[in-house]
């Protein structure tokens, strides 16, 4: 299989993700898919930055272990990182800041030269890395024309002088497959829900889901969407239900600490039927934890979050295409069952960067909610035989919208009659038994690999990138529950059958899938776990899952 | 629709001479009022919190989002982003807006978004029983303070006018006419407006005599001028002998946050799949 990995490493503040975007896009341009896994620390200016960057002839979602080339603009990224290295002269570094065996480039004397800024390092070692794997500069031209917008043709010179001063190393043959889009998974979720017509989104920064509010900020004119950060995470939910009330399409995006916020609220979107959509962006907690680190730390949280009982939709998507397709299916689930959904995304998902199909993710279109005709009196919570009553929106001359927190009557007004309560209790838990049967149309349980196997690697979330490849490479079976609520128990039983030894995954202490089908009498026979904050690479996996098997 | 129109099936429970019961026939004669002068019923959403005061929206027969403790000001302010055409009343108790849920209200005010929000000020948590609120004055002595407060409370308009509300104004559950007046003045204010009503809780704190011999009407009063409402808004703190000024202390016109959301609209190409497709080129 052709494929390369590449790391490049600076400070904070050095524009490594940048450059690491640039490069996986590079890539792209060549007919590779690629994966970009960002690693960074909790601070603005300083320590150490790096950006993984691997292209392979078939889709991926995972990192190596082992690098083809490192890229550095500080020593630590040499330091770091040269151990994993195939070959040490595979480094292309800034010669006026680190001592390095490989292509030394003195970038400082040459932004003095062009009276360039410190940023502007990356075009130059942009270029020398063009030159290094044997590619056309006008492949590299190209890209560096559509990425970056300020000082264009600086940029272009420094890279043009890179490529120059530079010699090959290792050549990569450009494939003559189409160029996808490289984007990362908070952008693709924030188009999934636009394509179910959302049109507002409300936020409070936290990382890994900053990003999602930032683009959606900054498509809000292109899309028609309302985008709206106020003081907190409890006000951002409660700004999004009064959205939902008036019948318009809302989703909100935090990580943990925030969504704990958010719990009272969620609680009212169940008991007064208000649709939501909520993407919780996993990182390692508890607390603040490792905050710009991974993890998949949350599945119980949000399965049980909020107080009383009501139905949900959880999902949790493992790459791009996934996250396009659940976000968009999460949107429309929301309004057609009146609940609300969380989607499950975690730091590898959300702030990755992945060639995205959009052709191959699926029909994703905005499907109506069932609307009140306008004929006799309205009442916002008719008991109908699905639970669902039909919606209306303020204004309406015929209808009054009554929305309540409170137990109440088929009107909204609040009761504490034992002879209302239950009707309406059941009335609203009766719209997961429907959902759960809408649910066997969709790919609610995945699987991958040998679909023959009697071994089988569990997972879900963006672990599925490396169990796949190590399923392939061993010969063994993946599972990838994506539905987590109402829990596809069907196509999950499907999905093990012939299986005689299930091995779970997770980036979790506890394994909380493993303890969540427990409660269904299946038990992994092997648990690999990992919370160090960092995912699975396919080297580590790979020796790991070979010494539970062997 | 009249005000009789407006009720509901809703047995109503709050206590006899609950002081609630001016704000809610203030309300619905207001509701009244204002689609005699044009607004259609149905352009109006009332919110609540939650406490005494938040039944108010089971009993009048319009649009209503009955939310939770606290959370009245940014489902109101959610409401309003969304259909700017609607006229949106937020109604909250003292425990609630100026207590569980206070962020909201400085933030509100700090945006000017075109809300109203009316707040029943008993200064006592009634559906809990009587325990101090934030405006309770210094000792008073309810179930979770036996001994007496700690704490001087907090003069919730002084905070609002720092906060950059641009309209604040204080009713008084005895003055049914005055308080249809103010509710009327803020509902038509463009921008975010506030009316602090002292709403006695007759069973936790019956406050009637004490306010009856303190209150008077705020006559000759210059509304937009910020210093002379900041006195006057100052003259009585909620815990020392003052004399309690009943009326509209500011009123100011500015540029609102909901209005700004507007403008910001353009005349786009809105065919979403189209304009998905730009974003992907764009990130190639």
């Amino acid at each position: 299989m052709r494929e390369i990995s590449v790391l490049i490493g600076g400070k904070a503040g050095d524009g490594i993700n940048q450059a690491g975007i640039l490069l996986a896009r590079l890539f792209s341009n060549m007919g590779y898919f690629v994966y970009m896994y960002f690693d960074y620390p909790s601070l603005i200016r300083g320590g150490h930055n790096f950006a993984l960057i691997r292209a392979s002839e078939k889709k991926i979602s995972a990192h190596r272990l082992r690098i083809d080339y490192i890229i550095a603009i500080n020593q630590d990224t040499v330091d770091f990182h040269k151990s994993k290295l195939r070959d040490q002269n595979n480094i292309i570094y800034d010669s006026d800041a680190i001592n390095s065996s490989g292509q030394g480039l003195p970038l400082s004397k040459i932004i003095k030269e062009e009276g360039a800024k410190p940023i502007m390092r990356n075009s130059i070692l942009m270029g020398a890395f063009a030159r290094a794997i044997g590619i056309d500069y006008e492949l590299l031209e190209g890209v560096i024309k559509k990425n970056i917008s300020k000082e264009l043709n600086l940029n272009l010179k420094l890279s043009a002088r890179g490529y120059k001063s530079a010699k090959e190393l290792l050549g990569l043959t450009a494939l003559k497959k189409k160029s996808l889009p490289v984007l990362t998974g908070n952008e693709v979720f924030g188009l999934g829900l636009i394509s179910a017509g959302l049109e507002a989104y409300v936020a409070y920064p936290m990382t890994p889901s900053s990003n999602i509010l930032h683009f959606l900020a900054s498509a809000a004119d292109n899309f028609n969407l309302k985008v709206v950060h106020p003081e907190s995470e409890i006000g951002v939910i409660l700004m999004a239900l009064g959205f939902s009330y008036k019948g318009r399409r809302v989703a909100v995006g935090t990580s943990g600490g925030g969504f704990c916020l958010m719990t009272e609220a969620l609680s009212m979107a169940g008991m007064a039927e208000l649709p939501l959509v909520i993407i919780v962006a996993q990182r390692a907690g508890p607390s603040t934890g490792i905050p710009t680190y991974t993890a998949q730390c949350d599945l119980h949280f949000v399965l049980s979050a909020g107080h009383g009982e009501f139905p949900r939709f959880v999902v949790a998507p493992g790459d791009s295409e996934e996250a396009y397709y659940w976000s968009n299916a999460a949107l429309n689930i929301s309004w057609k069952y009146q609940i609300p959904s969380i989607i499950l995304s975690d730091k590898v998902l959300s702030e990755g960067a992945f060639s995205f199909d959009r052709e191959s993710s699926g029909n994703s279109s905005r499907e109506e909610a069932v609307l009140w005709k306008n004929e006799g009196a309205y009442k916002r919570y008719l008991n109908t035989d699905s639970g669902i009553s039909p919606l209306a929106f303020a204004p309406n001359r015929g209808a009054f919208i009554k929305v309540n927190s409170y137990e109440h009557d088929e009107y909204g007004i609040t009761t504490e009659d034992p002879k209302e309560i239950m009707p309406m209790y059941e009335k609203r838990l009766r719209k997961e038994k429907y959902l759960a049967q809408e649910l066997i149309k969709y790919d609610a349980v995945k699987v991958y690999g040998n679909k023959k196997a009697e071994i089988a690697l569990l997972c879900w979330g963006s672990n599925k990138g490396a169990c796949i490849e190590v399923a392939e490479s061993l010969g063994l079976k993946v599972i990838q529950p994506v539905v987590f609520s109402p829990f596809p128990r069907e196509s999950f039983s499907d999905a093990l059958k012939g299986v005689k030894k299930i091995i779970d995954v997770e980036n979790n202490a506890t394994a909380q899938l493993a303890g969540l089908i427990a409660k269904f009498g299946i038990f992994p026979d092997e648990k690999i776990l990992k919370y160090d904050g960092r995912p699975f690479t396919i080297e580590e996996l790979e020796e790991k899952v070979k010494a539970v098997i062997s | 629709m009249s005000a009789k129109e407006l009720g509901t099936s809703a047995k109503n429970t709050w206590c006899p001479g609950c002081g609630n019961f001016a704000i809610l026939n203030s309300v619905k004669t207001v509701l009244k009022s204002i689609q005699d002068d044009g607004t259609p019923i149905e352009n109006v959403v009332l919110v609540s919190g939650i406490g005494c005061h938040a039944k108010i929206v089971d009993y009048i027969n319009a649009n209503s989002f009955y939310s939770i403790h606290g959370r009245a000001t940014p489902v109101a302010e959610g409401i309003k982003l969304a259909g700017p055409e609607l006229k949106v009343i937020g109604f909250a108790g003292d425990g609630d807006a100026y207590g569980e849920g206070i962020e909201h209200l400085v933030f509100a005010a700090k945006r000017n978004i075109d809300i109203t929000m009316i707040i029943h000020n008993n200064r006592v948590y009634g559906l809990t029983t009587g325990q101090y609120t934030p405006t309770s004055p210094m000792g008073f002595m309810g179930r979770s303070t036996p001994k007496g407060t700690l704490e001087y409370p907090i003069n919730p308009l002084e905070l609002m006018l720092a906060s950059g509300a641009t309209f604040l104004a204080r009713g008084f559950s005895h003055g049914l006419e005055q308080l249809k007046e103010i509710f009327k003045a803020a509902i038509n204010h463009k921008g975010f407006s506030l009316v602090d009503i002292l709403q006695v809780c007759v069973t936790f704190y019956n406050m009637y005599e004490y306010y009856d011999k303190r209150v008077y009407e705020l006559k000759e009063h210059d509304p937009s001028n910020y210093s002379l409402a900041l006195n006057k808004i100052r003259e009585w703190n909620y815990h020392d002998e003052a004399p309690i000024a009943l009326g509209v202390f500011y009123k100011k016109e500015k540029e609102t946050f909901d209005g700004k959301f507007i403008s910001a609209k353009k005349d786009i190409n809105l065919d979403i799949n189209a304009n998905i497709d730009k974003v992907l080129a764009d990130a190639s």
